[in-house]
């Protein structure tokens, strides 16, 4: 082990900066990262134990004790949960005779809980040593439990593979794309490298410009525009980067899952385009953990653009120098926050960054970086090669060009749709086929819950902004018990932890949901809840905390007769219950509880 | 008008707060004559004889018998008033919060240094006896308060100010130096 | 050269060094902006919020905002100072603070603002989550119980080749200080010193001192935190 560690820090060059790789590979390579591990690692990159173990710690995919050969990360985002993950984790209970959270005697199976793995179309879904499983059921479970007893690896233990590029022989996954509506822009026609060339033969300015006119604005959910965002950075002198924000995080998401798999040239191309437009000779993906089961394919399209000199040294001839790495994250949905993700890819804890200096300024290695999300580069793309005008005459006044909605929930057809900015909800849920819809969940947990008397309004940046995450969820749902509890408890898990008010009223405003949820909550525990969201809202420092209220403010306004009905009217209530609190004690000293009732 | 009446009690509590109740000095003269005292351990009054005003509580509730006898003062005072650190957030005696029941139980009655002989495992557990709760609870988690004094024990001054303002009817201003959390 | 903007703090008019962060600017001012994080000349963390003002209409950390020309800045508005009490209500219900046993009582930056804002109770319900207390080590105790996260301890000490003795473990509820067992052994008493004074609660304890200054003669026993800098305004 000893030996294997230190060749593993060697070959990231003993860079402290590279810790993120290095704990990937430990765990990957020994299931776990053990103290010993962070003990060598810390002496081999010459600095303290609690510095290694503080950037282990954050990331939930890195564990100190060794997982099961078998590692079951289910996913217990809320539309899993809607699709039946209850089901599925009774089963794997049952079938491995061990809990979540724990790993079986034998050292098989363990199994996890994990935040929204981006197959929201495709749910109950969970990784198995990251190869992903969807749409699980009893009778997958009880086949895969056997099979893992028969000791068959995991790619082995199904035959059907997804369509287009996840039947690649480098992905070989039985994920499914449902694209559902092809666009003109990032589902649309496209030839590789066309753009590219185009743009090496502008001049940078130009290329900055182009993008400025198209009215492009960020498609990572915070509608920042791109061509501004470029022109900040290129106004910096120096080194500088470009990054992908691949972490795709937000529970419903997953566009960007069909971007990665069947665009990866026209990302990789959009990133170079902005490399050539700031002046940045190195371009990092940043990809969630969870789309691991990409790696190999899009390593591949790396190579294949530099043998095409599309990547390296002189593209196309040009003189310009640009290449770009891929960076894994390990499972922390904060690093979706580009200060977090430029952190964690300096192999830090994902703790996002006091602003300013923002990252145009001071990102990664502390150069200027742009960072952009996936979407928002293929677009670019699109942009270069038909130019501004053509872009800019799609969509509305605001929001220019196309999005790509992931649409999950209670409808027909969840999947990906390319639309033009400006379509209302009630023509998005009359296209998935949805009916007996209570709300739609617009931008994911941090979003909005819409109620039916607003799905008049306009999926676009000035009315109805979002990322892409669209959760369809029907009149059959507890929307407090299945939909806001799951969000809150999202939140409460992912927050990093270091403001104050994120850390902690999470987890109050999770206890008061629960309370409201468990029938023992009253009027002034609602007024409660709404002004504790101010406070967070208002200093929180990142958009986790700034937004992670909204669950519940957005129901509290929309769906207010919900909480009435399960909370008193009554100046006080306690939830304390004595039956419930001498329980414990009885059994320990041995006597039988004698609770008097009043 | 007659006096305000006013019952005390002490539930998981030291009987500091009701010392430092019996530390204002020769105003307690003025406190007799402003108040007549019911069910409280300072006239060993054991029950309530009749509706009091206010009702003030040190001490925070680790029991079964905390609890029925903070339910009895919420029905018998038309003001409650949570006395000192424990009874605010549990106090001292709230340290043990957080840790598992039987955790404390052994270390009480098996394991700990100040356990003599205990070979037959004995822990007390006649029917008689009030129960132990999960946790060391505040007063407000069991029952409505109405005010709050801090302090461990709280100042004298505070307790005299805010005694005194609830009875005149004054408005109660107080100095920095009386609201201490020790 | 430094250039010098004006901008108002609750209406009034002040001048100073653009670039400076807001708290420093209006401490200079004689106006106080509570502080737990913060610590002059040391990288800001902007974790405890408790500095949080609004510039422009907007909340920002006065810790880590720095001066820009026609700022408007409020302060000490209602709304402001009651988040601020929230803030310290909360850090009370989330950990565990028995201040009448605790070593930093009447020296503690949490307490005194307990005191400055009156706290007689927190709005919010205690958590009471079970935390760990740290002795292991030669010469400091860690008593986690009363850390507030301020990271101060992890962005100050540090040993001559620059490595940490405390970082963050975890993250969000699971957050944990943690020192390091090997470098703790090593310690110089001018670090662990440096540590116990650095934190601003009592959660970082040099093992063998404690309660020496008598109750009444603490540090908040008789003036509210603040006050030296809002003296330099009377
Ligand atoms: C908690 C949090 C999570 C985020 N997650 C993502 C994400 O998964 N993908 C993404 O592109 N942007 C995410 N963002 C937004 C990024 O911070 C950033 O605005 C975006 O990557 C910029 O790219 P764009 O301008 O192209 O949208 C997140 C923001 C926050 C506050
Ligand atoms: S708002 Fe939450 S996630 Fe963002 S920095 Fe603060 S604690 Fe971390
Ligand atoms: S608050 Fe202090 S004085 Fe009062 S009962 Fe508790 S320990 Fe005793
Ligand atoms: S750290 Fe401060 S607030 Fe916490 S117990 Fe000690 S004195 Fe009280
Ligand atoms: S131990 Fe003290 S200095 Fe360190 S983070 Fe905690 S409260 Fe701050």
């Amino acid at each position: 082990m000893r030996e294997k560690v230190i060749s593993i820090v060697q070959s990231y060059g003993k860079n402290s900066g590279r810790l993120m790789d290095i704990l990937l590979s430990v765990q990957s390579e020994f299931g776990c990262v053990s103290e010993e591990a962070v003990s060598l690692i810390a002496s081999e990159l010459g600095i303290s134990e609690v510095d290694v173990n503080q950037t282990k710690t954050f990331y939930h995919f890195f564990t100190t004790n060794r997982v099961g050969k078998y590692a079951i990360y289910m996913n217990n985002s809320v539309v899993s949960e809607m699709m039946g993950m209850a089901e599925v984790v009774d089963e794997l209970e049952k079938q491995t005779g061990v809990k979540f959270g724990q790993t079986t005697p034998d050292g098989l199976v363990s199994l996890h809980f994990t935040a929204c793995i981006g197959m929201s179309d495709q749910e109950p879904a969970a990784l198995i040593n990251s190869v992903v499983f969807t749409q699980l059921n009893r009778d997958k479970v009880r086949k895969l439990i056997s099979d893992m007893r028969e000791g068959k690896p995991v790619e082995s233990m199904f035959s059907e593979y997804g369509d287009g590029v996840n039947a690649n022989p480098l992905v070989k996954s039985m994920v499914k794309n449902n694209i559902r509506k092809a666009g003109p822009v990032t589902l649309g026609e496209y030839a590789v490298g066309t753009s590219l060339g185009k743009a090496l033969g502008m001049d940078p300015n130009a290329v900055i410009d182009e993008v400025k006119n198209s009215g492009l604005r960020g498609r990572g959910g915070a509608g920042f525009p791109t061509g501004l965002k470029w022109m900040f950075c290129s106004k910096e002198a120096g080194e500088k980067y470009v990054m992908c924000n691949a972490d795709e995080g937000e529970p419903g998401t997953f566009k960007d899952r069909v971007l990665l798999t069947e665009r990866a040239n026209m990302l990789f191309e959009g990133m170079t385009i902005a490399g050539w437009a700031i002046g940045a000779k190195e371009g990092v993906l940043y990809l969630r953990f969870e789309y691991k089961y990409l790696k190999a394919y899009l390593e591949s399209v790396l190579a294949d653009m530099r043998t095409k000199n599309l990547l390296g040294n002189n593209i196309l001839g040009k003189g310009f120098n640009y290449d770009i790495r891929i960076q894994f994250g390990a499972g922390a949905y904060v690093c979706g926050e580009e200060s977090a993700l430029i952190e964690s890819s300096e192999g830090k804890r994902g703790e996002p960054r006091n602003r300013p200096p923002f990252p145009v300024q001071k990102g990664y290695n502390a150069k200027p970086t742009v960072i952009n999300n996936v979407e928002t580069f293929c677009s670019v793309v699109k942009i270069v090669e038909q130019g501004s005008a053509w872009y800019k005459a799609m969509g509305t006044e605001e929001s220019a060009g196309t999005k790509l909605l992931s649409i999950s929930g209670d409808c027909e057809k969840p999947g990906v749709y390319e639309i033009a900015w400006g379509m209302t909800l009630n023509e998005m849920l009359a296209m998935v086929g949805a009916t007996d819809v209570q709300a739609v969940q617009v931008a994911g947990p941090s979003g909005s819950c819409i109620p039916p008397s607003q799905f008049g309004r306009k999926i676009a940046i000035e009315d109805l902004a979002t990322g892409g995450s669209m959760i369809v969820i029907g009149k059959k749902r507890d929307l407090l018990k299945d939909v806001v509890m799951n969000f809150m408890r999202f939140f409460e898990d992912e927050s990093c932890g270091s403001c104050v008010t994120c850390r902690s009223f999470n987890m109050i405003l999770t206890k008061q949901i629960e309370k409201v949820v468990a029938g023992t909550a009253i009027r002034t525990d609602i007024d409660n809840m709404k002004a504790w969201s101010q406070i967070i809202r208002k200093t929180s420092r990142c958009g986790l905390g700034q937004t992670s209220s909204n669950p519940i403010t957005t129901t509290i306004e929309n769906f207010r007769e919900l909480y009435e009905a399960r909370t008193k009217d009554v100046a006080y209530q306690s939830d304390f219950d004595m039956n419930k609190a001498v329980a414990d004690s009885c059994k320990v000293v041995g006597r039988v509880p004698n609770v008097h009732h009043e | 008008m007659s006096k305000p009446i006013v019952a005390t009690a002490s539930l998981a509590g030291c009987f500091g707060c009701h010392m430092s109740l019996l530390d204002i000095d020769e105003r307690i003269l003025k406190l007799i004559e402003l108040v007549e005292f019911n069910k409280s351990p300072i006239d060993d009054i054991k029950t309530f004889t009749k509706q009091c005003d206010i009702g003030i509580i040190e001490g925070g509730c680790c029991n079964s018998e905390n609890i029925e006898v903070l339910k009895l003062f919420r029905k018998n005072c038309k003001i409650l008033i949570s006395l000192g650190e424990c009874a605010i957030m549990g106090g001292l005696p709230a340290m043990r919060n957080g840790i598992p029941v039987k955790e404390c139980l052994d270390e009480a009655y098996l394991n700990g240094p100040t356990v003599g002989e205990n070979k037959e495992h004995i822990m007390p557990n006649d029917d008689e006896l009030p129960m132990i709760l999960d946790k060391v609870y505040p007063l407000h988690e069991i029952v409505k308060i109405d005010y709050y004094l801090p302090g461990c024990a709280p100042r004298a001054d505070l307790i005299w100010a805010a005694v005194a303002a609830l009875v005149t009817g004054d408005t109660l201003n107080i100095p920095y130096e009386l609201v201490k959390f020790d | 050269m430094s250039e010098i903007v004006k901008f108002t703090i609750d209406g009034k008019e002040y001048e100073g060094v653009k670039g400076q962060l807001l708290v420093e600017v209006a401490a200079e001012k004689g106006i106080y902006i509570p502080v737990l994080c913060h610590w002059k000349g040391v990288k800001p963390a902007g974790s405890c919020r408790i500095c949080s003002v609004k510039v422009n209409g907007r909340f920002m950390a006065g810790c880590t905002t720095p001066l820009e020309a026609d700022m408007k800045i409020e302060n000490d508005t209602p709304e402001i100072l009651d988040i601020r009490k929230a803030i310290v209500e909360m850090l009370f219900v989330e950990g565990n603070h028995f201040c009448p046993s605790c070593e930093k009582s009447g020296n503690c930056d949490l307490q005194a603002l307990g005191y400055r804002y009156q706290m007689m109770v927190p709005r919010f319900p205690y958590e009471f989550e079970r935390r760990d207390i740290d002795a292991s080590s030669p010469k400091l105790i860690i008593e986690k119980n009363r850390c507030i996260f301020c990271k101060r301890c992890v962005r100050m000490i540090k040993d001559e080749q620059g490595k940490s003795y405390f970082a963050f473990k975890g993250r969000g509820k699971h957050l944990q200080i943690s020192l390091d067992k090997k470098l703790a052994v090593t310690m110089s008493e001018e670090n662990a010193h440096k540590a116990m004074d650095a934190c601003p609660v009592g959660c970082i304890l040099r093992k063998e001192v404690g309660f020496a200054v008598p109750i009444g003669k603490r540090k908040y026993d008789h003036v509210s935190i603040g006050t030296d800098i809002e003296k330099l305004n009377k």
